[in-house]
């Protein structure tokens, strides 16, 4: 028997027999799955406080952008850095843990059919992480914590500012504790048949790549607290600054792979999409697990204290093998939505199946343009800004949050918003009202953090610094001076802030009017995004392979292997211009 | 297939399957390259001299 929803995918619905005490589990009434009581609780709780630190952010993201836009430069330089850090904090880290946690709790219980391991330790671990959220906020608005996301020593905040971080990273910790207890109950219980299923592969990645993560947050923070309280003196500025890139650039790999996590699962519920290859899949992230953390020595790569052979290896060769991994999914996921349309007859030419594709479903819209954006705009660049000798150009410049806005924010954040689109009417069981604008919403908010990420890059091609108040240094013994060209793309990324909030800002309204008010769906099927045209058998082309026939998927890897060979020469032209060498 | 194909791709599954093996790879492998490497590159830093 199978749940069909027109413009959803058909799942075939299973007795539940999982290890749920009895009452604790209902069945989804549009895909059949199984949900926990119990994680469904957390899963809203993490939810909504995902979204509320969102939208924290989201307001310190105008305030910086409108003052990172010289014509504007909205905010004072004491009340910039402030924000600064708040934005950091709340972006990276407090809105996208919670998202995490919400995942690692509704992804197992849901398809290995199990109760959640623990509803003590997921109380104690969301407790521990809003709390050390607030206690962070808090402090930073109180203005004692002014050190920015990276408190780089010799900068020093106030303890609470440190604690804070410790406890959330503690209370993540726990979350993804019970993850692994969960998975392990599921196979001792036997609440499933053969391998897990990729989707839960892939949560096993993100959260193995969270320990690691995690463990060098308290590696680094601990001692950093102890010296903000006098029981011992500052650690060493270069040994911290190593060890906190464990938790600031790891905490971003957790996002990748949960986002391609994501990605897997949304092609599945918006076309039905199947892997292409379940092994090759499960490679990529077992790529993702040894070797894409790593990548943390792109952020030392000027630092004097350690030597070639270790940015080199960790840079290079063992990165690398991470970035094949991306390239891999980059392929594997487009060409799992192509077979999938294909079989359903929209196979007109090279791209008649991404034409036809449910644009109109903002989960499909919000996931595709997160794997576009993703891809062409953060993988292209995070390759070539790791390079060593590039780097050394473009370290500390703009071109850096013009390379991790594509990434974390047009990349995880839009998969996130598009995975919401489906979270709210399944797990809080409400339907979104103003469906239009839900439609418009993923498409404004890519349009707008690619405008910023273009405006940032381009802007610190021009040696716009990162981080500073004021790129034309005013009032500097020497006139700094910037290109006027860097003015027309610092613009550029002020009106994409304005049009990424809007976008934001309307998703958080969205969000909360279906919540709260709006209509329930419990004990019927969520109302369908999309309803799909029904093409006639006889219309459907016969190939060979079907499961593996993507043409349309191999012409757009090709345009992005293009692009990058572009983009790198032209940086290594570029590095080659900087001193005539003859 | 060829045996040690059969024995290398069964060693693969394997590890796949293995989530504690894993986890355990996935913390000792990126400690030992990042961390630890860079901590000792920092301890072998000779002191500067003053001119």
């Amino acid at each position: 028997m199978a749940t069909t929803v027109p413009g959803a995918m058909p799942i075939p619905s299973r007795p539940v027999k999982g290890n749920h005490s009895p009452g604790e589990v209902r069945t989804c009434d549009t895909t059949g799955l199984p949900v926990c009581i119990t994680a469904q609780k957390f899963v809203k709780l993490h939810a909504v406080a995902a979204v509320i630190f969102l939208l924290i952010g989201g307001v310190g993201a105008i305030l910086l952008g409108l003052t990172r836009w010289p014509a504007v430069h909205l905010l004072s330089a004491e009340w910039y850095y402030r924000i600064l850090t708040l934005h950091g904090l709340n972006m990276l880290i407090f809105w996208i843990l919670n998202f995490e946690i919400a995942i690692l709790y509704f992804v197992p219980t849901t398809l290995l059919n199990t109760r959640l391991y623990s509803a003590g330790l997921a109380w104690v671990g969301f407790i521990l992480m809003t709390v050390g959220a607030l206690m962070v906020d808090y402090i930073i608005f109180a203005g004692k914590a002014d050190v920015l996301m990276t408190s780089y020593v010799p900068l020093l905040a106030h303890p609470v500012f440190y604690l804070g971080i410790i406890l959330h990273a503690v209370g993540a910790l726990i979350g993804v504790g019970n993850y692994f207890g969960t998975i392990y109950i599921a196979k001792r219980d036997h609440t499933y048949e053969g391998s897990v299923p990729l989707v839960v592969f892939g949560a096993t990645a993100a959260a193995i790549i969270a320990v690691v993560t995690l463990l060098h947050g308290a590696v680094t923070l601990i001692p950093t607290w102890l010296w903000s309280i006098g029981l011992m003196g500052p650690p060493d500025p270069g040994w911290y600054r190593i060890t906190w890139w464990g938790l600031g650039h790891m905490s971003q790999q957790v996002n990748v792979c949960a986002m391609v996590a994501v990605w897997y699962l949304l092609a599945t519920l918006t076309t039905g999409a199947k892997p292409i290859s379940e092994a090759v899949c499960r490679g990529a992230f077992v790529l993702y697990i040894l070797f894409i953390n790593v990548a943390s020595a792109h952020h030392i790569l000027v630092d004097p204290g350690v030597g070639a052979s270790w940015k080199i290896w960790n840079t290079s060769y063992a990165m690398y093998l991470a970035v094949l991994a991306s390239m891999i999914h980059g392929f594997t996921v487009p060409g799992s939505v192509e077979v999938a349309m294909r079989k359903k007859g929209y196979d007109q030419g090279l791209f008649g199946w991404l034409v036809s594709a449910p644009w109109s479903n903002p989960g499909f819209s919000g996931f595709f343009l997160s794997l576009v954006i993703f891809g062409f705009g953060g993988g292209i660049t995070g390759v070539v800004l790791g390079t060593q000798q590039i780097n050394i150009m473009a370290h500390n410049t703009l071109r850096i949050p013009g390379h991790f806005h594509v990434t974390v924010v047009g990349g995880t954040t839009l998969a996130f918003m598009a995975l919401t689109y489906y979270v709210v009417p399944l797990v809080f069981r409400k339907e979104f009202y103003a469906r239009g604008l839900c439609r418009l919403q993923t498409w404004l908010f890519a349009a707008g953090i690619t405008m910023v990420a273009v405006g940032m890059s381009f802007a610190g091609s021009y040696g716009v610094p990162r981080r500073t108040w004021d790129a034309e240094h005013s009032g500097a013994t020497f006139a700094v001076g910037v290109d006027p060209g860097a003015h027309v793309m610092l613009g550029l990324l002020g009106v994409g802030a304005i049009v990424a909030f809007t976008a934001l800002f309307l998703f958080i309204g969205l969000v909360v009017a279906a919540v709260f008010f709006g209509k329930s769906n419990a004990g019927k099927a969520m109302e369908p995004w999309h309803v799909e045209r029904a093409v006639p058998q006889a219309a459907r082309s016969a190939h060979a392979d079907p499961d593996h026939y993507v043409p349309g998927t191999v012409v757009l890897t090709g345009v992005f292997l293009a692009c990058f060979a572009v983009y790198y020469f032209a940086n290594w032209k570029w590095l080659a211009d900087v001193w005539w060498v003859r | 297939m060829s045996k040690s194909e059969a024995g290398s791709g069964g060693a693969l599954k394997r590890l796949m399957e293995n989530p504690w093996l894993l986890l355990l790879l996935g913390v000792v492998l990126p400690t030992i390259s990042y961390t630890v490497w860079g901590w000792i590159e920092l301890w072998n830093l000779p002191k500067a001299v003053l001119p």
